[in-house]
């Protein structure tokens, strides 16, 4: 979707090296407003890197970055941990990342689900919590821009439909651009308009149906048993003709979004 | 007023002065996890002492500048990656501490007070000293007021609050030069050797009361003061050394504090 709008942010040709080790190469991402963007890829692929350096706090050797002048991002970090003993309420989190008067972050802890959470000391929250508001702290910069990096780590599988449907929600309520970063395809398909599938460059890209039955995705991802690059478990692998089955010996069913 | 009653007043005019500092720049202290860090500096502000009595200049401000120096040091060379962090304040802080004791050491017929420069001398603070410890006092409590917000963002996450636009590299470093100001002043209170604990052990024992990192820090200066008030009145009973004392005091509000955050 979206093809015809200008983009919001864009990467030309990104290559960068950390360690010795060529971890981006070549890459070329863009993001609309109103367009949802998944980035997938095995662990180590690349994509926090691929985030910081489009978020500007690392320089590519190669390459461009360019936003659009003026554009305001709201990020949401993969993870954050509060130090114990430093004592933070969810209200004094939020008004970290700016000034909002207090109906309007009601408003937005609202939207997020997680409306009596304002006098809760952060380091009580559940996972799924903590990034809910992480969430309202992006919101409240008012974005044109999401980036979220692993928006439901440590969120049980209910929870990940709930939050990839309210991240659809809110794209239809700002029509802000979003780029997220996702290690899980399946979930996120109903949510998100294009996959980028990242493995240090950029693999295959396109609508998530198209990418799901890619034999590039298939490499990184599919069932194949020789190819040990991916570890994260799966509870289901893909067939060519896209449905979703579950494993042998696994009995979670099917998270398959609704 | 009699003699006594005056070097009691000017000590605990001193130790307030270097306590209520002390409360919010050790808490961030403490969020941060500099404690040895800010010991580091402390240590090499005995160098600072021996190129003051060198130069024959006023101590206070050349042990501020030698700690400034010092820290800067330490941001540049922790930009390198070959020694880890805590490797490379150990070096700097022994190494310091070392070169401040040889220099000292070779200075020829000097007759110094050692003992109370690495544990303090509380009681012999002149009017000089109290001027010094509030000037620079009110000029970190003003440099804190104005870097707290990005000072604050930047120790809960660094990149999203580089990502939201806050000033996190000067705060950072605005921040190590309050530190070294900080010691430069309480030198003569607690001590080289004691300094850390001024700043580490009232945040501690104000955690388990404090809602928020503001009211933490009000409350660590608050802690700061009965433990100044208290050491100074045991001193002063049990003719115990004052800077030990004041620290054994904070010591034991800190643990009084810990039955109190087990009981909730």
């Amino acid at each position: 979707m979206d093809e015809h709008t200008k983009p919001l942010a864009e990467m030309r040709g990104v290559q960068l090296t950390l360690g010795g080790r060529r971890v981006l190469e070549q890459v070329d991402i863009s993001v609309c407003g109103g367009e949802i963007v998944t980035l997938v890829g095995p662990n180590g692929a690349g994509k926090s890197t691929l985030v910081r350096v489009l978020l500007g706090l690392m320089e590519p050797e190669q390459g461009s970055v360019w936003l659009r002048p003026g554009l305001r991002i709201g990020y949401m970090p993969q993870r954050l941990s509060v130090d114990p003993v430093l004592p933070l309420t969810v209200r004094r989190f939020l008004a970290l990342g700016g000034k909002s008067s207090g109906s309007r972050v009601n408003e937005v802890l609202q939207e997020v689900g997680a409306g009596g959470l304002l006098h809760a000391p952060v380091r009580s929250l559940s996972g799924g919590e903590l990034q809910r508001v992480l969430l309202a702290r992006a919101l409240l910069r008012d974005p044109q821009l999401l980036i979220l990096d692993e928006p439901v780590q440590g969120v049980d599988v209910a929870g990940q439909t709930d939050l990839y449907r309210l991240i659809g929600r809110i794209r239809d309520r700002l029509h802000c651009g979003i780029l997220m970063v996702s290690h899980d395809l399946h979930l996120v398909m109903a949510t998100t308009d294009r996959v980028v599938c990242l493995n240090r460059h950029v693999c295959c890209s396109g609508p998530p149906e198209d990418v799901s039955g890619d034999p590039a995705y298939l490499a990184l991802f599919g069932s194949s048993p020789g190819l040990a690059v991916y570890t994260h478990h799966h509870d289901h692998h893909h067939h060519l003709d896209e449905r979703i089955a579950p494993l042998e010996g696994r009995g979670e069913g099917d998270d398959r979004p609704g | 007023m009699t003699g006594l009653d005056d070097f009691m007043l000017r000590a605990l005019l001193a130790g307030i002065g270097v306590a209520l500092v002390a409360g919010p720049l050790g808490s961030f202290v403490v969020w941060r996890r500099m404690a040895y860090f800010g010991d580091t500096l402390a240590h090499s502000a005995l160098l600072g002492v021996a190129l003051g009595l060198l130069l024959q200049a006023s101590i206070t401000p050349v042990v501020a500048a030698v700690c400034v120096a010092l820290a800067l040091l330490l941001v540049a060379l922790q930009r390198q990656r070959r020694l880890a962090g805590d490797t490379l304040l150990g070096i700097l802080s022994h190494g310091s501490l070392a070169l401040g004791l040889v220099v000292l050491a070779l200075m020829e017929g000097l007759r110094l007070d050692l003992l109370g420069y690495l544990f303090g001398d509380i009681l012999s603070v002149t009017r000089t000293d109290i001027a010094w410890i509030y000037l620079a006092g009110l000029l970190v409590s003003a440099g804190l007021v104005l870097m707290w917000q990005p000072l604050l963002a930047d120790t809960v996450h660094q990149e999203l609050a580089q990502v939201e636009g806050a000033a996190v590299g000067p705060a950072r470093l605005g921040f190590m030069l309050l530190l070294a100001l900080f010691i430069a002043i309480s030198m003569k209170v607690v001590g080289i050797l004691l300094i850390t604990a001024l700043l580490i052990i009232p945040a501690a024992s104000a955690r388990y009361f404090a809602r928020t990192p503001e009211q933490m820090a009000l409350l660590a200066s608050l802690m700061g003061c009965l433990a100044v008030g208290g050491g100074l009145s045991a001193s002063l009973q049990w003719d115990l050394p004052a800077g030990p004392a004041v620290v054994l005091v904070a010591v034991l509000l800190f643990s009084l504090s810990l039955a109190w955050g087990r009981r909730e």
